[in-house]
């Protein structure tokens, strides 16, 4: 099946143009927090896409019978929902990257990528494109997350998923680790790093007052 | 004292956005002047004020392990905490909606200038991030849990007006293009975490 252009654009958009991190400015909170090492922050961008594609469909399935007044707290419990089997599963088959998670797995149902589409995208769409909307968007969190985490992980400890990079010599030659990536702020400063070379590429988006 | 000594590190060593970057959406985008950002800063500690307390008890309650043997022996094993986010986010989404009336009702203008913010309290992760750092806390009673409910939500307020002050004297500054706006924040708020860092060693 060839790819129609609207099925591009919801795939696709989301990766670069319309990132909903750096772009929309949403899900930040966990973007920073579990992203000192890199499996922490593959496993959360798994568990958002998968969470955000299945709400998009769920709540665009049922959007013409929710009442507008509390719409919200019907998309919270359907996220709720989810979020709950993501953790229970996370508990019986990842039990180490649970822990490290900590409370960031119960927050994924408060990200604001989730409330962000399900409220722009899935309650005026139809199942399908949300479900690419949804797909779109949790890749394109995702793959910063991964990027920061990837940073983070190798300039702070030295080290890729737990595996030795730094080679020997250069710690012998005087290189050491820079702890200071390992603190939260660096993950702030990382991610200001990537709008940076982000916007400098992409100058429509460059806004004019601070 | 006890008390007193929560709520002073909940605002400076746990501060929510520095310490844990809980609610950094709204904090981000609804920073860019002071009286917004007061608006907003005392609607979260409101809400939070409410939620915490209220989540405290249900927890307490009838969510953990053994917490419905007040209903009688056969339910003394009963463990519902599986669906605590269930229920802290329903609670937390009509305590918002809540809110979100009253101030619609009492003060137009606020409710305007909040805006898409304003529901969105209901997903700010400073809120249900109350809730669940109550939850593994395990505070001894519903005093304790009030004060780290009113202690984060200060921090919080502290943050966001902080934020809104630097951002207002940044319209002078010569920003790399790039840079402007999301980026520099992001750099800000940085730096700012950075220095809090230092109340990390206070006791009292």
């Amino acid at each position: 099946m060839a790819l129609s252009t609207k099925t591009k654009a919801a795939l696709l958009g989301p990766l670069n143009k319309n990132n909903p991190v750096i772009v929309q400015v949403l899900g930040i909170c966990s973007a920073l927090a579990v992203t000192s090492k890199l499996e922490p922050s593959l496993v959360m961008a798994v568990a958002v896409t998968l969470v955000l594609a299945a709400a998009n469909v769920i709540i665009s399935l049922l959007r013409k019978t929710i009442p507008n007044r509390i719409r919200i707290i019907v998309q919270l419990v359907v996220v709720a929902a989810l979020v709950t089997i993501v953790s229970e599963v996370l508990k019986a088959f990842a039990y180490d990257v649970n822990k490290q998670l900590s409370v960031f797995v119960g927050l994924i149902v408060t990200n604001c990528i989730l409330m962000g589409r399900l409220e722009a995208f899935a309650l005026g769409n139809g199942p399908w494109p949300s479900f690419l909307d949804g797909i779109g968007n949790g890749l394109g969190y995702g793959w910063i997350l991964v990027a920061v985490g990837f940073f983070r992980e190798l300039l702070g400890s030295g080290e890729l998923l737990g595996y030795k990079v730094i080679p020997q010599f250069l710690y012998d030659a005087g290189y050491e680790n820079n702890g200071l990536m390992m603190l939260a702020p660096m993950a702030l400063i990382l991610v200001a790093v990537i709008i940076w070379v982000h916007r400098a590429r992409n100058k429509d988006l460059q806004e004019e007052t601070n | 004292m006890d008390a007193i000594s929560l709520i002073v590190r909940s605002i400076f060593v746990d501060n929510m956005i520095f310490a844990y970057f809980l609610g950094m959406c709204s904090f981000l985008a609804v920073s860019r002047n002071v009286k917004t950002a007061l608006g907003l800063g005392i609607a979260v500690t409101f809400v939070l004020v409410i939620t915490v307390p209220v989540n405290f008890l249900l927890e307490n309650h009838v969510l953990k392990a053994g917490a419905l043997s007040w209903l009688g022996e056969e339910f003394a094993t009963v463990d519902l905490s599986v669906f605590s986010l269930l229920i802290f986010i329903a609670i937390i989404a009509s305590i918002v909606q809540l809110v979100e009336m009253i101030i619609e009702r009492f003060s137009p203008s606020l409710y305007a200038s909040l805006g898409i913010f304003l529901p969105l309290i209901a997903v700010n992760c400073a809120i249900l991030g109350g809730s669940l750092f109550m939850q593994q806390r395990e505070f001894a009673n519903i005093g304790m849990a009030t004060a780290y409910g009113f202690g984060s939500g200060i921090g919080w307020l502290l943050a966001i007006v902080g934020l809104a002050a630097i951002r207002e004297k940044l319209e002078y500054s010569h920003v790399p293009k790039p840079l402007k706006g999301l980026g520099i924040t992001f750099i800000v708020t940085a730096l700012m975490a950075i220095g809090f860092m230092s109340f990390s060693g206070i006791n009292i």
